[in-house]
């Protein structure tokens, strides 16, 4: 195998029919990879089978031994009334606050349904980017963002990706055109 | 009205017990609640309470055979996943209907599905206050594995199974915990003043904490507040216990009240 902390060969996936597929890419500590396509090619169902949560007709997928992995949901849970912190919220990921980007600063102290659907977006991807992992999922992570936001989740990607590798899932060009090293068509 | 029995020492058992009950019920009953789950708490006890009438029809211990059944519709939870209300709905029917066909047709019936209805408190004794101190050592010795767990699996769901980990052990040993508790919670104080206080002090809490510890905190203070104020009231005004908990604990949750959701 590659130095690869991710390697994916000729993946059919799907659930009751294979609905995605065959797609190769791989993942490599300091890269990002974009997997982008229209509503529908089946972006979600390439990370679900990687995850291990959907079927896999055929080809490979393997994980570096050791690889620790951390996954950010595409819809982020949030109870309408959620006492939790953005502090005690990094604590679960063991991402440090006092790393967090200036941006994240204000979002540390107050409850959690106390912030917008974009801060908590970019709280939950600061909490899995600043853990001590090495591969992080993305999925769709601009959801809920105004292009404000979406240009700090840029800069958070650009600065720390030399730490650890990312796959990120999402049908926005511009933003992967920006952050991407690597991306990945799917159903083109 | 006769004050001096709150203070008499033949209710210092049963006042432990229900205190042990108070701490334990609402510091499960904010997992449960961040979990949304607070519906199969109901399920548990109801289940708990069917097992406590037919072990009255075939002269088991009846905590023994309430643990068992508890367990059970634990078992059931597990092999039926995360399927939303609808499992813990008919969980809740199943063992209604049971506790009482099984009280219309056992000698005993009758008693034991009242006292599950009203809370036999204060007929409690020292297999509750073994089983029960057991129970709060296990919880403070896992809590702290557990929290973190717990609350990685409802921010970051896919997690442990990307890393590998399909079934993380930590739901089930939380549900068994859970099970196991509120076994001792339906043959001590009731089904319903169960329910309540897994119910009622997490919902006060989660609406006026600055954070997740201070909820913990907030909501076994609610309970154990409430619990005071019903354990006097109710040997005081001779009334039955559980539903005088449940009306403490509704009143106290119309502090929610006093703060706007934002």
């Amino acid at each position: 195998m590659s130095d690869a902390l991710l390697e994916v060969r000729d993946l059919v996936a799907g659930y009751r029919e294979p609905v995605v597929g065959p797609l190769s890419f791989s993942v490599r500590a300091g890269e990002i990879v974009g997997l982008t396509g229209p509503n529908g090619a089946g972006k979600s169902t390439i990370l679900r089978a990687i995850i291990g949560s959907v079927r896999v007709f055929s080809g490979s997928i393997v994980r570096r031994p050791g690889t620790r992995v951390m996954v950010q949901p595409q819809r982020p849970f949030r109870l309408p009334e959620m006492p939790i912190t953005g502090h005690e919220l990094l604590h679960l990921t063991h991402a440090k606050d006092r790393d967090a980007p200036a941006a994240l600063q204000p979002l540390l102290d107050p409850r959690v349904d106390r912030l917008s659907g974009g801060q908590f977006q970019l709280l939950q991807v600061w909490a899995a980017l600043g853990s001590p992992c090495d591969l992080v999922y993305l999925d769709e992570p601009t959801n809920n963002m105004d292009p404000g936001t979406v240009e700090v989740l840029g800069d958070l990607l650009l600065a720390w990706r030399e730490e650890r590798g990312v796959l990120v899932v999402t049908h926005e060009h511009e933003f992967l055109d920006r952050v991407a090293t690597t991306i990945v068509e799917v159903g083109a | 009205m006769n004050v001096a029995l709150v203070f008499d020492r033949l209710f210092l058992l049963p006042f432990l017990n229900g205190l042990a009950l108070a701490v334990l019920l609402a510091l499960l009953g904010c997992y449960i609640r961040l979990r949304e789950e607070w519906l199969a708490a109901l399920g548990l006890a109801q289940a708990a309470a069917a097992g406590v009438v037919l072990g009255g029809m075939f002269l088991e211990p009846v905590l023994l055979v309430a643990l068992v059944a508890a367990l059970l519709a634990a078992a059931t939870k597990a092999l039926v996943g995360r399927t939303g209300n609808d499992a813990y709905a008919v969980m809740i029917l199943f063992g209604w209907s049971v506790a009482l066909l099984a009280a219309a047709n056992s000698v005993h019936g009758d008693d034991l599905s009242r006292a599950l209805v009203q809370g036999q408190l204060y007929f409690t004794g020292v297999p509750h206050l073994e089983g029960l101190g057991v129970l709060l050592l296990l919880a403070v010795a896992i809590l702290p594995w557990i929290s973190r767990r717990l609350l990685l699996g409802r921010f970051f769901p896919d997690t442990f199974r990307a890393n590998g980990l399909g079934t993380p052990h930590h739901d089930l040993v939380f549900d068994l915990l859970v099970a196991v508790t509120l076994a001792f919670a339906a043959t001590a104080i009731g089904v319903f003043a169960a329910f309540a206080l897994v119910f009622v002090p997490p919902w006060i809490a989660f609406r006026f904490a600055p954070g997740w510890k201070k909820t913990l905190v907030g909501s076994v203070a609610v309970a154990v507040a409430c619990y005071m104020v019903a354990f006097a009231a109710a040997i005081a005004l001779d009334q039955p216990f559980g539903p005088v908990l449940v009306a403490v604990l509704l009143v106290a949750s119309l502090a929610r009240l006093l703060r706007r959701h934002h």
